[in-house]
């Protein structure tokens, strides 16, 4: 409990520098960032690949796994779900911070209006709008629906009559009866079905922001699989950050087992090295096409003024994480926690030389300009991981992090002395 | 344990999800309807102006032509508003003691311009150019409205983007001949739709492509 007080307070005063960050944000304008022109992006992008990436983890452990049966999934679904939606919204704070009319932001969706006008659907940016809401919309839902039965035992277990309404509302008025869970299965399934096909689609748009454009080393047909396969490695990264700390602290070695560390060890190593893939070509291919403009570019990346980012990188994405082909190392949970952490700075730098390196040295050297962010970039970025953390701590509190009713059918499905 | 919650929670809950729906549509409605509505838009709202000055009497009554008051209306992106001395080129012989009057000849006198209270405006963005669309036979009546049968002058459309595009998206239902442009009582024949199409020929309007682009009007 004073852990859990300490932890909130540290990261609500964070969610309250964001704060500070969007007024001065809405009287100043996006001045007070270091973009400029050629770097029209800067941090707040960067930081919203970043985020989104984050939250795919949280898809593919619910969705995917939930298909394939995989019942490992059972004790990290729940809060992997929460992280999803919390970094959804994280994510989609800077590209509306980012527009600097963020209260004209509606102007991105087709709805009848008096301009006769519709967005512009060949542009990859509304087609983010489009997945990114629907993401959020379906995450939500998703993890909504898992919650009711537990909703439901939380409302018959509390003794204070105000908790008990507002847990009944949102229970739906659960009974737990057999009609109930064909219907719960079967929502779960639609909404399974429909979700992963979320985990593939909303990181490809993602990347058309910078493949469908003309910018040397963005301008790619590698980004699409590079780009989700990137999500799902930092996503899992962010489920070992969070979990290794909350099942210490909230003594869950029992839920989240070293089978699970294990497995999400796993699953990172794999999808880090289909990122390798991908630098790799990425270097292969600027060659390979004689484009003069793509080899500069790659040559920027390791000669120019931002290289020693490129080269941690390389170290945070691909060399360290090698490590995790020793079993030893995957089970030893207080490395695997510096791992992971380390893939999570390590995807946020692919993402800051994706958009940075790129843009600062474009096709006309009289337009090059270099790239600095202000105080007000980090603090904008550091406000998001308030807010993520705000929301985080509250949902320990507030919500079951395991979800009770999948764990009892677990327990029962696995025991040994059942018979049948 | 007593029931949490008592019957009627039922219908409310499954009322509750049609009044969402119900909710969305009827906000919607009505954000639609104070947008359309005069109170937002001032269509058909006349203005305070420091003369009472009809066009009814001068463009309707007395005929004189738009262009005599408007002189750079066919020159200039700016129609023009007429300097006292225009008024005096008249009044300086009839009327001369009316005392509707006398701030005309006041601003004479102290050679201090009337200030009128804009009817039409459009924002700073926007690039609006007059003598491109009256060469290019649109009548001063087509967007000003009925302005000969005005007693006192009000905006008689919109002004949103919407309007102006529909125009530019079908320029045939609304040209008519130049020599008509700057007739204040023109009624569109019966087969404009012809006659604008045939007009859209003639005068070479430029491809709905450029009539539609952003930067034709934001530059």
């Amino acid at each position: 409990m004073k852990g859990w007080v300490f932890g909130l307070l540290i990261a609500f005063s964070l969610l309250m520098l964001l704060n500070l960050v969007v007024v001065l944000l809405m009287v100043k304008g996006v001045g007070i960032w270091g973009i400029n022109i050629p770097v029209g992006w800067g941090f707040a992008i960067v930081n919203f690949v970043w985020w989104i990436g984050i939250g795919h983890a949280g898809t593919l452990i619910s969705a995917i796994l939930l298909l394939l049966r995989q019942q490992w999934r059972t004790s990290i679904n729940r809060f992997a779900e929460a992280m999803t939606l919390f970094a959804v919204a994280c994510a989609g704070m800077f590209p509306l911070l980012h527009m600097g009319r963020p209260w004209l932001f509606f102007w991105l969706t087709p709805y009848p209006n008096s301009m006769y006008l519709w967005p512009q659907f060949r542009s990859p940016l509304v087609w983010d709008v489009f997945a990114v809401s629907t993401y959020l919309t379906v995450s939500l839902l998703f993890w909504y629906v898992g919650l009711i039965p537990d909703l439901a035992t939380l409302r018959d277990k509390t003794a204070k009559p105000i908790l008990q309404k507002i847990y009944g509302v949102f229970a739906l008025g659960w009974r737990g009866s057999a009609v109930h869970w064909t219907r719960y299965e079967t929502a779960s399934l639609l909404l399974a079905g429909l979700a992963t096909p979320l985990v593939v689609s909303v990181h490809t748009v993602v990347s058309f922001d910078f493949s469908v454009g003309q910018v040397a080393g963005w301008h790619t047909t590698i980004f699409p699989p590079y780009f989700v396969a990137g999500a799902i490695y930092s996503g899992f990264a962010m489920v070992l950050t969070l979990a290794i700390p909350i099942r210490k602290y909230y003594g869950l070695e029992g839920y989240i087992t070293m089978r699970h560390l294990n497995n999400m060890a796993k699953v990172m190593l794999a999808t880090g090295l289909i990122v390798a893939y991908g630098y790799v070509f990425e270097f292969f291919m600027a060659f390979y096409s004689g484009n003069q403009y793509d080899r500069f570019a790659i040559i920027n990346r390791l000669h120019g003024p931002y290289a020693p980012f490129y080269y941690a990188l390389w170290v945070c994405n691909i060399f360290i994480p090698q490590l995790l082909w020793s079993k030893k190392i995957r089970e030893n949970t207080f490395i695997l926690f510096i791992i992971s952490v380390i893939v999570n700075l390590g995807m946020w730098l692919e993402r800051f030389v994706i958009v940075v390196i790129s843009l600062h040295r474009d096709f006309l050297p009289s337009s090059w300009r270099m790239y600095y962010p202000t105080r007000w970039d980090w603090a904008t970025y550091l406000g998001t991981l308030g807010l993520f953390f705000t929301l985080l701590y509250l949902f320990l509190r507030v919500l079951p992090a395991i979800s009770m009713s999948e764990m009892r059918v677990l327990v029962v499905e696995t025991d040994p002395k059942r018979k049948h | 344990m007593p029931q949490i919650f008592s019957r009627t929670a039922n219908i409310l809950s499954k009322a509750s999800i049609a009044a969402v729906g119900l909710l969305v549509v009827v906000l919607g409605g009505v954000l639609w309807a104070v947008m359309m509505s005069p109170y937002y838009t001032n269509v058909n709202i006349t203005r305070e102006q420091p003369v009472p000055f009809s066009h009814k009497h001068h463009a309707g009554e007395l005929g004189i032509d738009c262009r005599y008051c408007h002189t750079s209306v066919e020159k200039s992106s700016f129609a023009g508003v007429p300097p006292t001395q225009t008024c005096m080129t008249c009044h300086s012989q009839i009327w001369t003691n009316a005392p509707m009057l006398e701030p005309v000849r006041a601003s004479y006198r102290d050679n201090k311009s009337l200030s009128w209270t804009r009817v039409n405006a459009l924002p700073d963005y926007v690039y609006f150019n007059h003598s491109i669309h009256v060469a290019k036979g649109v009548g001063c009546t087509t967007c000003h409205g009925p302005i000969a049968q005005m007693p006192l002058t009000y905006k008689a459309n919109t002004l949103y983007m919407g309007w102006c595009l529909d125009c530019h998206r079908q320029p045939e239902k609304y040209l008519r001949p130049k020599s008509e442009v700057f007739n204040p009582n023109y009624v569109p024949p019966a087969n404009q739709t012809e006659l604008g199409a045939q007009l859209v020929k003639d005068y070479k309007i430029i491809p709905l492509q450029e009539r539609q682009s952003c930067s034709t009007c934001h530059r």
